[in-house]
């Protein structure tokens, strides 16, 4: 077998070997000579960004699966599997993550038996773990059909509820739950990001980044696997970002207006930089794009619309993690190359795992009659039959 | 009754006695160039800054009510009775969210090695246990460091203040912030100056509060939520049920009406 050498797979070798050099300096050297944290800033780029942003643009997973198996959206069906199984990788990867981060991530089992119930950390360490579980039961389904197993598809189907209730219940309890985590540090995070709401933020900017996430990831597989794009759902998908962002900046506007901040973010300082450019990418761009209505039918403005949401949401959460501390700390925190480096190759395991997803699995397949979806399609199919027969009947006579 | 220390830095000499009694405590390195060393880190819990001719001491406070152990995920830092805030090293597994979480910016972190702890001033809670002093008070030479029964200790800096007034700020700073702690420091000017956060910045709340109003919400949540989405889950496919039901019914009419 010749594999053809082209430009993104040259890229992803160059990412793969850096990454493998930092991993050695990590398990190896120490997080000190791998990253630039120190005893003042012992939370850098990995907890920032692996573990906040990555948590955030798997939410995917849980709105597609809330829309369409909790609340019955049929016409988004198709993006199910591909957000079920972004959701899946990118907790697999933010569990990765965790293992560069932590000190001693060999002892990361001591939470199943030293619980501390009192912690935020605690409660998303669990959420996460048992999220992951119901992910891959989720997932699994995929591979049955691929091996055609009818057998477990079938059991996975009778526990099919309780998966959808249980994923959708601890995704809302981690997702705010970590922002839950910087509620503890009123005068360690600048008030901009500090703020009593920050649960609600993160959980309403996990809607708005899963909605996002879904059609940029459904746009991006339509070109890298040549599939025919379906106008439909990402219209829908782009009326619903629109909603969710602006619950999302109403949420922060009254906080800020309660906490007698609006006058201050507008006056120019090295956090409102910051601020001013997470709010221009994460509200001022997309609620343009998608308040005009030929934006929110055209492909094109979708996805950008899309992507600036998701590089918004991103800049606010780095600015939380990182940019947020630095008035307090002294100093800034700028990562070293070998903590970009295992982000990035984190980042590249996503895209290859997912690209080997998609060759292998019914991800995609139209022709695949949805094999973990509970009895309505039956009834439909049988309501339709009901339909047709008397009418052959008719015919006959 | 829990002990507690009494840093009066009024009597400090800057001696580095402590320093170097407690580097010998913990079995930590100490030379000139630690003793040099103006700051706290993996190899130095306790330091003796001066500015203006002034000495200040830092060293962990022991909250009464402790953020890093309420932030553990694992529980490896607690709050014995006796009063030190102790940790369990073989419980951690290295998230660091105690250093993020602690206002004192006490938990410090062993960066460079391959099995990192986290280490910080822990109340020498063996010697404490037997009843001796901690390191540092047994071997200041002035008394400026102090060990004792907390009410005792609080009692007595309040005298010194009363009977001194023109030597001390009138403050004890550990008595309200954060909810109270067990190391107090008495001087004549602002332990804020040497990097102490101020009461009006981390206020007199117990830190565990702001992570506890929303935790301590979570066992209700669970339950209603739960009830919630298992209700919408019923009756958005009661719908299709109901809708397939019609179905079956229109189809038997239908089959009446054919023969």
């Amino acid at each position: 077998m010749k594999i053809k050498l082209t430009f993104w797979r040259v890229v992803f070798v160059v990412i793969m070997v850096l990454g493998l050099y930092s991993s050695y300096i990590r398990y190896f050297h120490g997080l000190g000579a791998v990253s630039n944290m120190t005893d003042q800033f012992p939370w850098g780029l990995w907890i920032g960004f692996d573990c906040l942003c990555g948590v955030m643009l798997a939410a995917g997973g849980f709105c597609m699966v809330g829309a369409v198996y909790l609340f019955n959206v049929e016409s988004l069906h198709s993006v199910v599997r591909p957000a079920v199984l972004t959701a899946f990788l990118g907790y697999v990867l933010f569990i990765v993550g965790l293992l560069f981060d932590l000190g001693r991530p060999w002892y990361i089992w001591h939470q199943l038996i030293y619980m501390n119930p009192h912690s935020v950390m605690f409660e998303v360490g669990m959420c996460v773990m048992t999220y992951t579980t119901v992910l891959f039961f989720e997932f699994l389904p995929n591979v049955f059909e691929a091996l055609k197993w009818q057998t477990p598809i079938k059991w996975i189907k009778k526990i099919y509820p309780v998966l959808i209730v249980l994923g959708i219940l601890l995704s809302t309890l981690h997702q705010s739950s970590l922002g839950s985590l910087y509620l503890i540090m009123p005068s360690k995070l600048h008030p901009f990001w500090y703020s009593p709401a920050l649960p609600f933020f993160f959980f309403a900017s996990a809607v708005a980044v899963g909605l996002a996430m879904t059609i940029f990831e459904s746009t991006q597989s339509a070109k890298a696997f040549g599939r025919q794009l379906e106008l439909p759902v990402l219209v829908t998908l782009g009326g619903a970002l629109l909603v969710a962002l602006w619950v999302n900046l109403l949420l922060r506007v009254e906080d800020y207006f309660h906490r007698g901040l609006l006058g201050q973010i507008f006056k120019p300082s090295y956090e409102a930089y910051f601020l001013w450019l997470e709010l221009i990418l994460t509200f001022a761009i997309p609620i343009t794009i998608l308040s005009f209505k030929k934006a929110r039918l055209s492909p094109q403005w979708l996805y950008l619309a899309s992507i600036f949401t998701v590089l918004g949401f991103i800049t606010n959460r780095l600015n939380i993690a990182l940019i947020g501390f630095e008035t307090y700390v002294g100093h800034h925190y700028v990562p070293k190359w070998t903590e970009f480096s295992i982000t990035l190759m984190i980042i590249a395991m996503g895209f290859a795992l997912f690209g080997a997803a998609v060759k292998y699995l019914p991800i995609f397949g139209e022709e695949h009659e949805p094999a973990v979806h509970p009895s309505l399609p039956q009834n439909e199919v049988e309501a339709q039959r009901a339909f047709a027969s008397p009418v052959l009947h008719n015919a006959g006579d | 009754m829990s002990k507690a220390i009494l840093y009066d830095a009024t009597m400090c000499i800057g001696c580095k006695q402590c320093e170097g009694a407690c580097a010998q405590q913990n079995k930590l390195p100490y030379d000139d160039n630690v003793a040099a060393e103006s700051v706290q880190s993996a190899h130095k819990y306790t330091v003796v800054l001066t500015k203006d001719d002034k000495f200040m001491r830092r060293l962990c406070m022991h909250c009464e009510k402790p953020a890093c152990a309420s932030v553990c995920p694992v529980g490896a830092f607690h709050k014995t009775s006796a009063g030190p805030v102790v940790y369990d090293v073989w419980k951690c597994i290295g998230c660091r969210y105690c250093m993020v979480a602690c206002v004192f910016g006490q938990p410090k972190y062993e960066w460079q090695s391959l099995n990192p702890r986290v280490r910080k001033c822990i109340m020498c809670p063996d010697r404490v246990a037997e009843g001796r002093p901690t390191a540092c008070a047994e071997i200041c030479p002035t008394g400026a460091t102090k060990y004792g029964e907390r009410d005792d200790l609080i009692s007595e800096a309040k005298e010194r203040l009363r009977q001194n007034p023109s030597t001390y700020r009138p403050y004890i700073y550990g008595l309200n912030e954060v909810g109270g702690t067990s190391v107090f420091i008495i001087a004549s000017n602002k332990a804020e100056d040497y990097g102490y956060p101020a009461l009006a910045k981390i206020g007199d709340t117990p830190m565990p509060e702001y992570t506890g109003r929303v935790m301590e919400r979570i066992p209700d949540f669970v339950p209603l939520w739960t009830l919630a989405l298992g209700g919408i889950y019923w009756v958005s496919h009661r719908r299709d049920e109901v809708a397939a039901a019609e179905a079956e019914e229109k189809k038997q009419k239908l089959n009446g009406s054919g023969k």
